[in-house]
């Protein structure tokens, strides 16, 4: 980990005021929330709320109509790669070259993110994440929890200072994601890593997550950590709290359609969790 | 600059895996410039026998014929492997990685361009190396202006295959074809097979703007007349380079725009 090169006050994730425009479609609609360092915050919403679009942007894949994103202090409209150096990806939805073997695709993103001592590093992913048996099978011919796991070793090749993880447990089994979730706690806690994830799934937010995001129309509708709102909510878990902010049958007051400045007073977090502002 | 040339590395990686490992994409590279040269070659000895049938004539015609068709296919393979490098990462779902990685797209463009320089050294060393047996004739006797016509062939299949790319991002997967069609349309206008005075005037002029206009001028004047006049070859990589920057620029303004749409994480099958 190098997160000792981010000053300890620069949040890892920065966003002001974001909005992305597709012709009438507004997808984004001016959001703003800060992520500090070493937290795991989870961004949720159902589908079509902005999160995929979200995560785009501030990974510098998709730019945005207006607005800012700081990433580990970097402006990722000016100095995007300075960041991209220090952070990574995962997604079912981004493949990576499936005819090459594993070993190959860590090979091939080690380089690109410039990691030092790479068969070492390989090897080590290879331990960690029990890669071992089907490290040099081609990534297509794995079953679809191999493939996750690869995919997160990917994800893992640079030793990250922030992750973002778009369902980072989709299809798979209920063993299997139950050992990824248990490996990035881990994983978390030793490195000091910060993780945005994007999830459906309500009982890895509460395992994982500090603090949640909860999208709806391309606006962040309410925030705090998940014990928070599951309270505030009157909720027994984030499932039914999820299911109130989808279904807007929530009689929560105050914290919803909320958007812009984070610093504002009007704002959820006067109410809820403050590690996500 | 060690760390852009890691980069650059890593993605001319990742082609060459894939290509050491299949044997059929390798002798679909090899296949169609050794099966070209072949057939040309004895349509250039029916017509050298047709037309007197001296050894001259005969080497004169192998010379001009399978020279051009070699080196027409340099071009046209650099700009076909230059397009699919592109393609193999929107049919593997890669750009989402890819342009999610500290990889600038200047780097990307450089990687890419490396990977279609061996993709058309691949082609085009077999078709040479059986012409020796086939035909008595080795491209290799022109000596250095051989080193002139390729390079410059080379950097015109990398700047037409950076524009078709560009169309490619723009344009979807779904318009793959012009990766293969493009090239051939300005074929006509080269003068590849034949002197440029069989074309209308208006074609030689669009001609002369064309870097190959200029190479198969002077590999027809190597040939011909045993003459090599470096002066069209210096014409054609001026030419070359404005059309390479062009190219390049074209290219990132294209990856930008597909920044902006969002159609860069999408790009797939």
């Amino acid at each position: 980990m190098s997160s000792s090169s981010v000053p300890s006050v620069v949040p890892a994730i920065s966003v002001r005021d974001l909005v992305k425009q597709y012709n009438a479609v507004r997808a984004v609609d001016g959001i703003s929330f800060d992520v500090p360092r070493g937290s795991v915050t989870a961004l949720l919403g159902g589908n079509g709320a902005g999160k995929t679009t979200t995560i785009a942007m501030l990974l510098g894949a998709l730019l945005p109509t207006s607005g800012s994103v700081h990433m580990l202090g970097h402006n990722m409209s000016k100095d995007r790669f300075r960041a991209l150096a220090r952070m990574n990806f995962s997604s079912p939805y981004a493949d990576l070259p499936r005819k090459l073997t594993v070993r190959e695709n860590l090979r091939i993103y080690g380089r690109l993110y410039g990691v030092p001592k790479l068969e070492s590093r390989i090897k080590d992913l290879s331990n960690e994440l029990n890669l071992t048996e089907f490290i040099d099978r081609a990534l297509g011919k794995l079953s679809a929890g191999q493939q996750t796991r690869a995919s997160l070793a990917k994800s893992l090749v640079n030793e990250p200072d922030l992750l973002l993880l778009d369902e980072p447990t989709a299809s798979l089994d209920p063993d299997t994601a139950d050992r990824i979730r248990e490996y990035l706690q881990a994983h978390c806690k030793r490195t000091g890593m910060t993780i945005l994830l994007a999830s459906h799934n309500m009982k890895e937010v509460e395992r994982l997550c500090d603090n949640v995001l909860m999208m709806k129309r391309g606006r962040i509708v309410d925030r705090g950590t998940p014990r928070d709102l599951v309270t505030r909510y009157g909720r027994k878990d984030m499932e039914e709290v999820f299911l109130d902010v989808a279904r807007g049958t929530s009689a929560v007051p105050a914290a919803t359609e909320h958007h812009g400045d984070p610093e504002s007073p009007e704002g959820p977090e006067t109410h809820a969790g403050e590690a996500v502002r | 600059m060690t760390a852009s040339l890691s980069r650059i590395y890593a993605v001319w990686l990742r082609h060459y895996y894939i290509l050491s490992r299949s044997i059929p994409r390798l002798l679909e590279i090899m296949y169609w410039p050794s099966v070209q040269m072949i057939l040309w070659g004895f349509v250039s000895r029916f017509f050298a026998a047709r037309g007197g049938g001296d050894m001259t004539t005969l080497d004169v015609a192998l010379g001009t014929l399978l020279g051009a068709v070699m080196l027409w296919d340099v071009l046209f393979r650099t700009q076909v492997g230059l397009s699919i490098a592109y393609l193999e990462e929107i049919w593997a779902r890669n750009m989402g990685h890819l342009f999610v990685s500290p990889l600038r797209p200047a780097e990307w463009m450089a990687s890419i361009m490396l990977v279609s320089l061996c993709r058309s050294l691949v082609g085009a060393l077999p078709a040479a190396l059986l012409a020796v047996p086939f035909y008595g004739f080795s491209v290799f006797d022109m000596g250095l202006p051989l080193l002139f016509f390729f390079f410059n062939l080379v950097i015109m299949g990398w700047w037409l295959g950076l524009l078709i790319t560009a169309l490619l991002v723009k344009a979807g997967p779904g318009a793959e074809s012009l990766a293969w069609m493009t090239t051939f349309a300005l074929a006509p206008f080269c003068a590849v097979y034949y002197t440029p005075d069989v074309l209308p005037m208006w074609m030689q002029q669009v001609g002369h703007i064309l870097p190959a206009f200029h190479v198969f001028e002077g590999l027809r004047g190597l040939t011909m007349q045993g003459v090599f006049n470096a002066a069209p070859m210096w014409t054609a990589f001026g030419l070359n380079l404005l059309y390479l920057l062009i190219g390049g620029v074209v290219l990132g303004w294209a990856l930008n725009n597909a920044r902006r749409h969002g159609t860069l994480l999408q790009a797939g099958e």
